[in-house]
């Protein structure tokens, strides 16, 4: 077994180095699927291990990647002056200054994603079911409305984000390779967190809150730390995904409740909720049918993916890992005792 | 700012009753797309994100009869009906599959139907914001500072006539009784010989149906875009929370006063904050029943 898991990992490290060696001309597509996989991973500590489904972790995205935007500017521009005129100052940054504030710009983007998830976790964790997801998508909504309000950060028209100093081709590298280390170690921490007492904390909070709490289990702080986990890797990644991108607006790109933030929990719940590879396959399932799709469908993708969605939520709901855990329950280390009931 | 509230309070307080009629005019519209949600909250236990989808789609079947010349007026039984049927093809295809399941699947499942919804509308209308001339006449009082066009009293009389036919087909027709017994005990109803799948089929359909009128109302007095879908479903879930379920006169009184505030803050702060004061005003409801809820050791489920 513990070989299996070297070779898997072994695997996946030769995809993520040989990946943009071999297909150049798509190491965008690939660091967009290192962005899904984190994404969905990151859904997947509070949907899956805790039950609790939130359509808001998009929040995280959308501020990590406006935090990284002002820490980068501001360090060396007038936030206000370099916003206000729409792109049409684009100081050059030396290589020092871009690389500085690009690192400074992304682990700000991680504390401050984790600030907000500290400052929601009371207002939204009173909720339960269907009410907590209602109130993380009203966040995320809210969050675009009142991000496209604020003039001093481009209000509705965005910001244009610095010019990557060096040649495109090392740009594209860069990016990707920041966004694969960026999965790696989320994955990495998951792993670690999910085998420790707080995985255990957690999923007795998935299967009776009330239970856990009169057992001692403080639930509130549990929750807050998952939360602030999926913030912390989500603020990151953003921060990442709008210098990639390189252009950065509160609706389409930064907040896309209707794009990346319903992708992550589709995606999570195509390779099944709950495990630790599960978001990682629905992530490259989900990036495979959405190319494709994009590729033969042009025009009717979105209504293609929507009944994917559907069809994936209908009729598919235990998603891939969990009908392999189903079908042969002892690959998992699961004890199937069958004269335990009539279940 | 300031600016603002000193017009609404020193310089011109008439402009007060025009914003007091525009919310009672949308309010009107929010308050049946809410009595619908509630009614399939309610009664099936579905959270019908879809909920402004239907109303965009019945927004754009007026749109599309109004290219035949119908005007939007006389276009609404027809509406009615096509958005009946839809209501009922939805459910046998999809909401009767999730119904048993937690409510988190349903809740995804009619996040699926409303991205399906409004990209299907994008790539048959396109993403342009669209009108519907109703060619009515537009009064106006008070020295021109109130305008009152006739399409909105018309929308806002058709909603009142719409909410009191339902009202009264749900205290006095079989169904409709069928359906209040369904709500309270569905195992009970089905002992009694009542075919509960059917009266889910129906609330479903009815709620398509009611929303499909809103649609009507809507394109009439307003304008319409494949993606406000989801934004007539914030309000329907942040007026149904507040007004709880099954209870008539709360979610009117809601509708009509999440009308209001919306115009207020559109007029005080901006009207890019008109989205933003519905989805703040859920996020405060959801609030305070949390407190409220705490005092007894409860949480809001």
């Amino acid at each position: 077994m513990l070989s299996k898991t070297k070779i898997l990992y072994a695997g996946i490290l030769m995809f993520g180095i040989l990946g943009p060696l071999v297909f150049p001309a798509y190491t965008t597509q690939i660091a967009i699927l290192w962005v899904m996989v984190l994404m969905a991973s990151t859904w997947d500590i509070l949907g899956g291990q805790m039950g609790y489904n939130s359509l808001g972790n998009i929040t995280f995205f959308g501020s990590g990647m406006y935090f990284s935007a002002i820490i980068q500017i501001s360090m060396f521009y007038d936030v206000g002056e370099y916003t206000s005129a729409f792109g049409a100052i684009r100081p050059v940054f030396t290589n020092y200054e871009y690389f500085l504030g690009l690192s400074l710009g992304i682990v700000g983007a991680g504390i401050g994603a984790v600030i907000i998830s500290l400052l929601l976790g009371p207002i939204v964790f009173g909720l339960r079911g269907p009410y907590f997801a209602i109130g993380t998508l009203a966040v995320a909504i809210a969050a675009a409305q009142l991000t496209g309000t604020i003039d001093y950060i481009g209000g509705g028209g965005g910001i244009s984000m610095p010019f990557f100093p060096l040649d495109i081709h090392s740009r594209s590298i860069f990016f990707y390779v920041l966004c694969f280390c960026l999965t790696a170690s989320a994955h990495c921490v998951l792993r670690w967190l999910y085998s420790t007492q707080f995985g255990l904390a957690i999923n007795a909070i998935r299967d009776d809150e009330d239970k856990a709490e009169a057992m001692g289990i403080p639930t509130l702080r549990y929750k807050q730390v998952g939360w602030a986990v999926a913030a912390f890797f989500m603020g990151c990644i953003g921060a990442v995904y709008g210098n990639m991108i390189g252009f950065i607006e509160p609706v389409e790109v930064a907040f896309p409740t209707a794009t990346f933030g319903i992708f992550m929990v589709a995606m999570a719940l195509l390779g099944g909720k709950g495990t630790l590879w599960g978001p990682v396959i629905g992530a490259v399932l989900f990036t495979i049918i959405k190319e494709t799709t994009w590729t033969y469908l042009l025009g009717w993708q979105w209504v293609a993916l929507g009944l994917i969605l559907i069809a994936n939520i209908v009729y598919f709901q235990q998603g891939l890992m969990g009908w392999l855990q189903e079908k042969y329950p002892e690959k998992f280390g699961i004890i199937v005792d069958d004269n335990s009931g009539e279940s | 700012m300031f600016d603002n509230l000193q017009l609404l309070f020193v310089w011109a307080p008439v402009i007060n009753i025009q914003i007091i009629l525009e919310g009672v005019f949308v309010g009107a519209i929010f308050a049946l797309v809410s009595y619908g949600l509630a009614l399939v909250w309610g009664v099936m236990n579905v959270k019908n994100l879809a909920q402004g989808d239907f109303v965009i789609m019945g927004a754009y079947l007026t749109f599309t009869l109004s290219k035949y010349g119908l005007h939007p007026i006389f276009s609404l039984p027809i509406v009615l009906v096509v958005m009946f049927g839809y209501g009922w093809l939805i459910y046998l295809l999809i909401i009767r599959r999730v119904i048993d399941n937690d409510m988190f699947v349903s809740l995804l499942a009619t996040f699926g139907l409303s991205l399906v919804m409004q990209q299907f509308m994008n790539v048959l209308y396109g993403p342009e914001v669209q009108i519907i001339e109703s060619n009515l006449p537009v009064y106006t009082m008070f020295d021109d500072f109130v305008t009152v066009p006739m399409a909105k009293i018309i929308s806002l009389v058709l909603a009142g006539t719409f909410a009191l036919i339902i009202v009264i087909f749900m205290k006095k027709s079989r169904m409709g009784q069928a359906i209040r017994a369904t709500s309270q005990d569905a195992r009970a109803a089905r002992v009694l010989g009542i075919n509960t799948d059917r009266v889910y089929a129906f609330t479903y359909a009815l709620n398509a149906a009611i929303c499909g009128v809103a649609g009507v109302l809507v394109s009439i007095i307003w304008i319409f875009q494949p993606f406000y879908g989801i934004q007539y479903s914030l309000r329907a879930f942040a007026i149904v929370t507040a007004a709880g379920l099954g209870n008539l006169p709360a979610v009117i009184g809601a509708g009509f006063g999440l009308g209001l505030i919306e115009k207020y803050t559109s007029m005080i702060l901006g009207t890019e904050y008109e989205i933003a004061a519905a989805v703040v005003m859920l996020l405060i409801v959801l609030v305070w029943r949390q407190i409220s809820l705490r005092r007894s050791r409860q949480v809001v489920r």
